[in-house]
């Protein structure tokens, strides 16, 4: 993957496979201790710990459609050459958290990519699951939840392209707001 | 400085889609809208997914086609995603596969307006490894 929003978005798709109805997104950027770090948590079905220890195998994954899972293999081996780490952990019937920590400044790091984008399409497409995407900087912290946009919207679907767009614009303006970093 | 988009301009936006989207609820059935999902695993999303379905959902709306474009997981066709499942009114769904913003052009105009087959179809009963 080019972007770490597309690992995001593909590790989301994991957690929605896993039945989670509320998925939580948490970038935290810290500029003075050095770390992006990129948090996914989902209160789906977990892993037992024999499948939790094998994830990062390539030939691990729980589908039948075909026999490799490259998704955290890929994401691993992009924050390990960054010189950071991706770490999860996991309880049966609670739900699985992966932790990816990069170095702010790693030239290795890829770039964040088109988060909104990532965030809204995923939330759009799958609208009775709960997501919650916050990003925290240096100076202020961003939240963006469907729930209250479920609320603004008052019973209408968020997937129209009317209301993709104007989600999209507004986290990117939002971002903006609080500098986060690409 | 401009404001930031927030919820209350949401809101105020929302009113303006109601209108529109009652006429869509009363003609209701699901059935009636062309459906598009698109295989958005680790396979579909490295090879340009993404794009695709932002571009599905742009030019259909441009070219008022009403329409529901969602996202399904790996379908079994890593080799040739990105992939995507178009579904026509009362018809049976149909995977396209190696799809990137020419072919989805080339679908929406053909398949979708005309109904007329395109290449790059992947036949239904064709399967990887046994469920």
């Amino acid at each position: 993957m080019k972007e770490l929003s597309l690992h995001i978005m593909d590790i989301i798709q994991n957690s929605i496979v896993a039945e989670a109805s509320c998925i939580e997104i948490e970038l935290i950027e810290n500029k003075a201790e050095n770390i992006y770090s990129i948090s996914i948590k989902d209160n789906g079905k977990g892993m037992s710990a024999e499948m939790l220890a094998n994830v990062t195998d390539p030939y691990c994954t729980s589908r039948t459609t075909r026999k490799v899972g490259l998704g955290i293999p890929l994401f691993k081996q992009n924050a390990e050459r960054a010189g950071g780490s991706l770490a999860i952990t996991s309880e049966l019937g609670k739900g699985t958290l992966l932790k990816a920590v990069f170095q702010h400044d790693n030239l290795d790091r890829p770039m964040m990519g088109d988060i909104a984008g990532v965030i809204v399409l995923t939330a759009a497409a799958n609208e009775n699951i709960r997501f919650v995407y916050s990003h925290k900087t240096d100076k202020d912290e961003y939240v963006f939840d469907t729930e209250e946009i479920k609320e603004a919207m008052d019973g209408m679907s968020i997937n129209q392209p009317q209301v993709i767009r104007y989600l999209k614009e507004m986290i990117k303006e939002n971002l903006t707001e609080i500098h986060y970093s690409n | 400085m401009t404001k930031v988009k927030s919820l209350a301009d949401l809101r105020k936006m929302k009113e303006g889609l109601e209108s529109k989207l009652n006429l869509r609820e009363k003609s209701n059935n699901p059935e009636s809208l062309v459906q598009i999902r698109v295989a958005m695993a680790t396979c579909g999303i490295a090879s340009g997914a993404k794009t695709v379905m932002e571009y599905m959902i742009d030019e259909l709306e441009k070219r008022n086609i009403e329409a529901v474009v969602t996202q399904t997981g790996c379908m079994g066709y890593c080799y040739a995603e990105p992939t995507i499942e178009v579904t026509l009114p009362n018809q049976d769904a149909v995977v396209f596969g190696y799809v990137n913003e020419k072919k989805a052009n080339e679908i929406i105009e053909k398949y979708i307006k005309n109904n007329e087959l395109v290449d790059g179809i992947i036949p239904v009963n064709y399967e990887t490894i046994k469920k």
